[in-house]
């Protein structure tokens, strides 16, 4: 009477399981993004200020401040910068894997907000005249880095020339290039520092009427592709305060990773073991399907783009957990419907179905938290909710789904009828009916 | 592991020892966080942490004389040393350090070791936001919790499970009181996973208790109702030991080989862990107890008090 198909239906479907995660599964787990904390890298949250005083932050000016910011990022060749809005006036910028922080810090942050100044600190000249994109590293005669400049209008610069030429005498007839030119600066105090706060202050000997000026400055050649790229990716139309940075040395990181993983498996190792030993043949059954859990659970946040994170992880211990504890609440009900005298057949299916409303009101509240802590919570709280729910939802198509297709394929094929130890209960427990 | 009616665990009958231990511990939990506290990393305090990697072993007096010498000003307010062969170190400072002071200590430590340091920095408002938001993720969370419990179970349920909730949380606080481990971010995470486990723990045993008091004909003594716990409590006591075992199998293994940064994350979970099983097992089920029987003691008496004709007379 042993219906032999669904029990080679059960092979079929561990061998095409086993064949689709075998193939994949490297590609996956390879595909996920991971966090600061797990790869290293260097996070910056901002709180966005108004340049001038009186305007206000808007919408449209965040979005503008994130476009200035990826553009610079670009600069740093970060692969998959992440910068995102956060709140009413708070921008986050996370970089992984990004080795120089110091010029990361810098580039974020400067303004980029050029101006042409006389030696009383009159504007002569905004950022606003500078050509798209004009700014380039040249040399001098002497071999020396210099960045050139191309402005909208060569008339204006020439005027801006003459006015100096007409209203100073040598020799104050210079013209003040300032980069971030701040309320208070002043040329006659920065004049006499050993590294003044402005780029240079060329002296003016005749009106200049052209669109190609060259900033010299004494730098040094990095220096000057440095700011040549500040100027060409546009100058924020805001102020930006740091107000939380994280920073993970890259090896820091990647010894947590890799020992993280490594934990990881003999964790799961131990767990699927266990199991096995536990609950025999329905603790194969178990191990079948954390296994799939967990690949799954992999494959979604990957199609989620998710970032994984240490939170992220401790979701993904907690789905574990959850999962095996509605393998054990059914099967544990399973035993026991044995114990009480009745079938295989009929342990099997009361069983499954008295398990499922426990399994599903402890679900239900977890999600319920997680939804909550998802709509209140920042970031990483955030990442934590998000994994947590993944979490639970795929725990509950497998562990209860895919544990009641595998353990009735073999239930149904009565191999077991009348067999009760292979459940792990012994004939002496079971009461007679 | 059978437990059978004669060799059944009586969790009932030692619920007052259960009680008190966790009312003293309660006690003890807040003297020792309002006295000692917690040990608040930069996530919460303002303040900079900068990350030293060095080629050679390094000492605590050596990395304070290194900041010295960095410039004025630099005394850090703790140094912790890390990796295999402490040539790691993390130098924390109360209070934000800006960016030219950055850069000027990074410099210094890229010439002495040719390594730039990491620094992160933190202003109090963020810290503090987030460990609010994540307060008041829990609150109304728990209260969530309360509503769904009520609806699918019954009142007092959902009030039980919130205690053993909040105690989980609470536990792991006062634990990380007395070792003095560094509260971050990651520990925000284990306590919420606690909290997800707590929560998914008990409802299971209430299940359980819920359905035997719909098969249980009549309750009419103290006894009848402690008999249905203790028997639930037994019926689920190896579905709880399995899965506590099995979730500490995975967090014990995170916690002995796991990297440095994610240890005292898994220590938490590890601590939680525990005291998720022992509130399940001997709290929350035991306080729903005593309150059930408050409340059916009231509503025995309830039919006098609702007949005003009856009750007059007597005032």
């Amino acid at each position: 009477m042993v219906k032999k198909s669904r029990i080679v239906a059960f092979f079929v479907i561990i061998a095409l399981l086993g064949g689709i995660i075998s193939q994949t599964v490297m590609d996956t787990a390879k595909g996920i993004n991971l966090g600061l904390d797990l790869q290293g890298g260097f996070e910056i949250l901002y709180e966005v200020n108004p340049a001038e005083d009186g305007s206000e932050i808007t919408e449209e000016t965040l979005q503008a401040t994130v476009s200035a910011l990826n553009q610079r990022v670009n600069v740093l060749g970060v692969s998959e910068p992440n910068i995102s809005i956060e709140g009413e006036d708070r921008i986050r910028v996370q970089l992984a894997g990004v080795e120089d922080q110091q010029t990361a810090r810098e580039l974020l942050a400067t303004e980029a907000d050029l101006s042409f100044r006389d030696v009383d600190d009159n504007e002569r000249l905004s950022g606003e005249d500078l050509e798209e994109n004009g700014a380039s590293v040249g040399f001098d005669q002497s071999n020396q880095p210099v960045v050139t400049v191309t402005l909208r209008d060569g008339n204006a610069f020439g005027e801006v020339t003459e006015d100096i030429l007409n209203d100073y005498s040598p020799p104050n007839n210079r013209l003040v290039i300032w980069l971030d030119y701040e309320e208070g600066d002043s040329f006659a105090e920065e004049y006499q520092q050993e590294e003044p706060k402005y780029l240079s202050a060329p002296a003016v000997n005749q009106p200049l009427y052209h669109k190609n000026i060259q900033i010299e400055g004494n730098f040094e050649l990095e220096e000057a592709e440095f700011l040549a790229e500040v100027l060409n990716s546009g100058s924020l139309p805001v102020e930006l305060e740091e107000i939380y940075s994280n920073a993970v040395g890259a090896s820091l990181g990647e010894d947590a990773m890799e020992k993280t993983i490594f934990a990881g498996f003999i964790g799961i190792g131990l767990i699927l073991a266990y199991m096995m030993i536990y609950y025999r043949f329905m603790g194969v059954v178990a191990a079948i399907t954390l296994s799939a859990y967990i690949y799954i659970v992999l494959t979604i946040f990957n199609w989620m783009e998710g970032v994984l994170t240490l939170p992220g992880i401790a979701a993904l211990i907690l789905g574990v957990g959850m999962a095996v504890d509605a393998n054990i609440i059914t099967y544990e009900r399973i035993k026991e419907e044995i114990r009480s005298g009745r079938s295989i057949m009929s342990a099997f299916k009361s069983g499954s179905r008295r398990s499922l409303s426990t399994i599903l009101d402890a679900n239900i509240t977890t999600i319920l938290a997680a939804g909550v802590l998802f709509y209140y919570g920042t970031s990483s709280v955030q990442g934590f909710a998000v994994m947590l729910i993944v979490s639970i939802l795929t725990s509950f198509l497998t562990a209860v789904y895919g544990s009641r297709l595998l353990l009735g394929l073999w239930v149904k094929s009565r191999i077991f009828n009348k067999k009760p130890r292979v459940f792990g209960v012994k004939e002496s427990e079971i009461n007679e009916l | 592991m059978n437990f059978k009616t004669n060799k059944r665990v009586p969790f009932v009958k030692h619920r007052k020892k259960f009680f008190l231990f966790s009312l003293v511990f309660t006690l003890a939990g807040i003297i020792l966080l309002s006295t000692a506290g917690l040990n608040l990393g930069i996530d919460f305090e303002s303040g900079s942490k900068v990350e030293v990697l060095a080629d050679e072993t390094l000492t605590e007096e050596e990395v304070y004389e290194q900041f010295a010498e960095a410039g004025s000003g630099y005394e850090p307010d703790d140094v912790t040393l890390a990796g295999d062969n402490n040539e790691m170190a993390y130098a924390s400072f109360i209070g934000t350090l800006d960016q030219a002071e950055i850069a000027e200590i990074q410099n210094y430590f890229v010439d002495q070791y040719d390594n730039e340091p990491s620094v992160s920095t933190v202003s109090p408002q963020v810290g503090q936001e987030l460990a609010k938001n994540a307060l008041i993720s829990v609150l109304i969370a728990s209260i969530g919790i309360i509503i769904y419990v009520s609806i699918r179970f019954q009142f007092l349920y959902g009030v039980a499970s919130i205690v053993a909730l909040l105690h989980d949380a609470f536990f792991i606080i006062v634990v990380f009181s007395i070792v003095q481990f560094e509260v971050n971010v990651p520990f925000i995470a284990a306590v919420l996973t606690i909290v997800g486990y707590s929560i998914n723990d008990t409802i299971v045993t209430f299940d359980r208790i819920r359905e035997n008091m719909n098969e249980t004909e009549e309750i009419k003594t103290f006894d009848d109702l402690a008999e249905v716990v203790d028997v639930s409590l037994n019926q689920t006591l190896t579905r709880s030991i399995n899965t506590v075992l099995t979730v500490v199998f995975a967090a014990v293994c995170i916690f002995l080989l796991g990297g440095e940064a994610i240890r005292s994350f898994s220590f938490a979970l590890v601590i939680g862990l525990i005291a998720g099983t022992y509130s399940s097992l001997f709290l929350a089920s035991q306080l729903w107890l005593v309150w059930k029987w408050k409340s059916l003691e009231r509503e025995k008496n309830k039919p006098k008090k609702e007949d005003p004709e009856d009750l007059e007379p007597e005032v």
